[in-house]
């Protein structure tokens, strides 16, 4: 396994060819480099899945990073199931993702499509990093990493100041995360003396409860960071600034993940840790139907899916509280196929209209448009959670762990699920069905996107309808969950901890029959209400303006934080400019004055000058002879 | 002869020579007492290095060349004040070729 390095070498050297040539490569060719080294890194992704499956997992060590004391930390590799599966998540859905951008962005003059493609190498490469690290801060340099890349590709349209304030956003509510996961380590070196996974996880018993609790508590604050969840989560909506297939790619697939990579990851400290487990358990619920309702009222076809990836990365922290990691893990996996088909397709449609976002001005796009629309479809049917498609299982598979916790978790997250299928079906019905509410220019342009872009959409579509057959529930058949067998070394530790609660498989069948009913009427209901959408002039009122104003989180934060912060900087300005700049400036102005007085000794006669020596000579002869003694 | 009597002529020396410097406006006046306070130092170097001389023999009996280290400055003064002389008496030359006086006060073209 020591070729593990290739993996994050190749979009390493994507991001210098196409970083430092950009103004010199062919768009064809920066666009070969640019998928190509992705492709190479999927390639030697598989074929180390294929070993991790055959059972060999192996922690690779390029060389020693820091050291100091006690303390060393190496630039090591982990490969094993966790960081092999999402390897091939990372790889694989960022190759068709980097497909994909290669028409998408045809448009963009040469540099800047080296431009982009050096961005999403570079973060391929950073999320790679922070996935196969085996210690604490191999992670946080691709978290980090992570981070920058998100900054960038949100800004990417830079000249638009709303863009760039954007991505200013995702950066600092990120810094805030960061600045919680960063102290989480420092905690853990101090009380461990390692960052190193596998030692660290030993000694995970040693730790008081106190010690355990704040580390996951500070963990949990850098995944809620990264990961979009209350209180930091309104980044995530206005990181829609970016590029399509940016927001596929790192706002729905992989990057958000990258909190639960984390908790799953360091499972055993959270499994040990129960309050911090509850903390993300409310958390988690809370951010799942906020979101959920916000995206009920979203006109923007990016919006909704925002806000219904923040929702979903909700359910997947709520698996993570009730210690469903391996839910937590394969609601990540299914979520990445379908969100990311979602917003390609959303892409697609953007792209047929002209840059036009808003749901409002589309409709009966499902003639002009047919295999987005249909890709669209499974992917909203597996959003929503339709058996036999991806999302059900995984779902279920969370709300199941959910019911473990308490009957509370089960309802919230059923709520959740409705609002789910609701918006999902609403956004469905508004674009593609009922009639063209565009302009004639619009509809005259309409056209199918080219095959760049739509087989990536059938391929998603393929992985979203049928990757829920990688962990079916133990109530259809037992012992078919591969997933949960495959990650069980992982969890092992967690596994032997928890106590289980199983409810019957009568109940869990019966559950899942009514919810899916539920949400099958749901689907229905929505289907038919927007099918028939008309453009109105009225304003929503009551709940509805609220939830269009997305419940005044932004204007709250505004006031409560930005303001605030804003004032206090004015009232460091003002002191930095009347309190330290007038000492410093004080003291220059007078040692000016003192010197200009000075300056009048020197008057040119040498008699008065030599007076002045011996004067002084005198007075050093007098303080010789008689203060010395 | 006591030595306080070397120290009272060389101070006195070395009195008249910087209230010269400070007092006269003539170039070589002032040269003069420079040399005279130079000459007031060396009066005093003999002094002490003659009063040295029989103290040093006894601690270490056998040496031929205790104590004369303050002689040896004067000779090194005397040969840097007879260079000093040239180079003076030059600058003083090429100040009376330019502004046909010997008075210091106009050596204060570079004020302001």
């Amino acid at each position: 396994m020591d070729y593990v390095w290739l993996v994050p070498f190749f979009p390493l050297i994507g991001f210098l060819l196409n970083g430092l040539l950009r103004n010199s490569l062919s768009k064809p060719l920066v666009a070969v480099i640019g998928s190509g080294v992705i492709l190479a890194s999927f390639i030697v992704s598989v074929a180390l899945f294929m070993q991790v499956k055959a059972g060999t997992t192996a922690t690779v060590t390029l060389f020693d990073f820091m050291s100091w004391g006690d303390v060393h930390i190496p630039f090591a590799f982990q490969v094993d199931q966790l960081s092999s599966l999402f390897l091939l998540i990372i790889t694989g859905i960022g190759f068709l993702i980097h497909l994909y951008s290669t028409v998408y962005m045809k448009d963009e003059s040469s540099l800047h499509y080296a431009r982009y493609f050096a961005y999403l190498n570079l973060f391929v490469f950073s999320m790679l990093l922070l996935v196969l690290g085996a210690n604490y801060v191999i992670m946080f340099i691709g978290w980090e990493g992570v981070g920058l890349c998100s900054y960038l590709l949100i800004g990417y349209w830079f000249k638009n100041i709303e863009y760039s304030n954007a991505a200013k956003k995702a950066f600092i509510m990120n810094r805030i995360g960061d600045l919680g996961f960063l102290l989480a380590v420092w905690w853990l070196l101090s009380k461990t003396g390692t960052t190193t996974f596998t030692e660290v996880f030993a000694k995970a018993d040693t730790l008081s409860g106190h010690d355990l609790t704040i580390i996951t508590l500070f963990l949990f604050v850098g995944a809620t960071g990264k990961s979009a969840q209350i209180p930091l989560y309104t980044w995530l909506p206005d990181a829609m600034a970016g590029p399509t297939p940016v927001s596929a790619l790192i706002h729905a697939a992989t990057m958000v993940t990258a909190g639960i990579y984390m908790i799953a990851r360091s499972n055993i400290l959270f499994t040990l840790a129960p309050y911090t487990s509850s903390v993300i358990l409310v958390i988690g619920t809370a951010t799942a139907l906020l979101a959920a309702t916000i995206a009920l009222k979203q006109n923007d076809i990016k919006k909704v899916l925002a806000y219904s990836t923040v929702s979903q990365l909700g359910y997947m922290f709520i698996g993570l509280g009730a210690g469903a990691y391996t839910g937590a893990v394969f609601h990540v996996m299914t979520h990445a196929f379908f969100k990311a088909l979602l917003f390609l397709g959303a892409g697609s449609v953007i792209h047929a209209m002209h840059h036009e976002q808003d749901i409002r001005h589309m409709g009966g796009l499902s003639k002009k448009l047919p295999v987005t629309h249909l890709t669209f479809l499974i992917g909203c049917l597996a959003i929503a959670g339709i058996p036999p498609l991806s999302g059900f299982f995984s779902k279920d598979e969370i709300l199941a762990a959910a019911y473990g916790k308490g009957m509370i978790w089960y309802v919230l997250g059923v709520i959740g699920a409705l609002m789910t299928a609701f918006y999902m079906f609403r956004l469905y019905a508004m674009t593609f069905r009922g009639h063209f509410r565009g302009t004639h220019e619009q509809e005259h342009h309409l056209h199918e996107s080219p095959a760049a872009m739509t087989i990536p959409l059938v391929l998603l579509a393929i992985l979203s309808a049928v990757g829920g057959f990688l962990g079916v529930p133990a109530v259809f058949k037992e012992n078919a969950h591969w997933l949960e067998h495959f990650l069980s070394p992982v969890f092992e530790k967690s596994t032997a901890l928890q106590v289980t609660h199983d409810m019957s498989h009568q109940t869990e069948l019966m559950l899942m029959g009514v919810v899916t009913a539920l949400v099958i009427g749901i689907i229905v209901w929505a289907w038919s209400k927007f099918s028939k959408y008309e453009k109105t002039n009225e304003e929503s009122t009551g709940i509805g303006k609220l939830l269009e104003n997305k419940w005044y989180v932004d204007e709250l934060y505004e006031a409560v934080v930005t303001k605030p912060v804003n004032a206090l900087g004015k009232l460091f300005g003002k002191a930095d400019k009347y309190g330290i700049d007038a000492v410093v400036n004080g003291l220059g102005r007078s040692v000016q004055y003192a010197s200009r007085q000075v300056r009048l000794l020197q008057s040119g006669q040498v008699g008065s000058y030599v007076l002045l020596m011996v004067i002084g000579m005198i007075l050093l002869f007098v303080i010789q002879v008689f203060l010395k003694k | 002869m006591p030595i306080n009597l070397y120290i009272f002529v060389s101070l006195a020396l070395f009195a008249i020579g910087v209230i010269g410097v400070l007092t006269r406006r003539n170039v070589i006046i002032i040269f003069m007492c420079i040399e005279l306070m130079l000459n007031a130092v060396n009066l005093l170097l003999v002094a002490f290095s003659k009063m040295h001389l029989a103290e040093m023999a006894a601690k270490l009996p056998g040496a031929t060349n205790n104590g004369v280290d303050g002689q040896l400055f004067v000779f090194f003064i005397m040969v840097v004040a007879a260079a000093e002389v040239t180079v003076g008496l030059a600058i003083i030359v090429m100040m009376y070729r330019n502004v046909h006086s010997v008075d210091v006060n106009f050596l204060n073209r570079l004020k302001n």
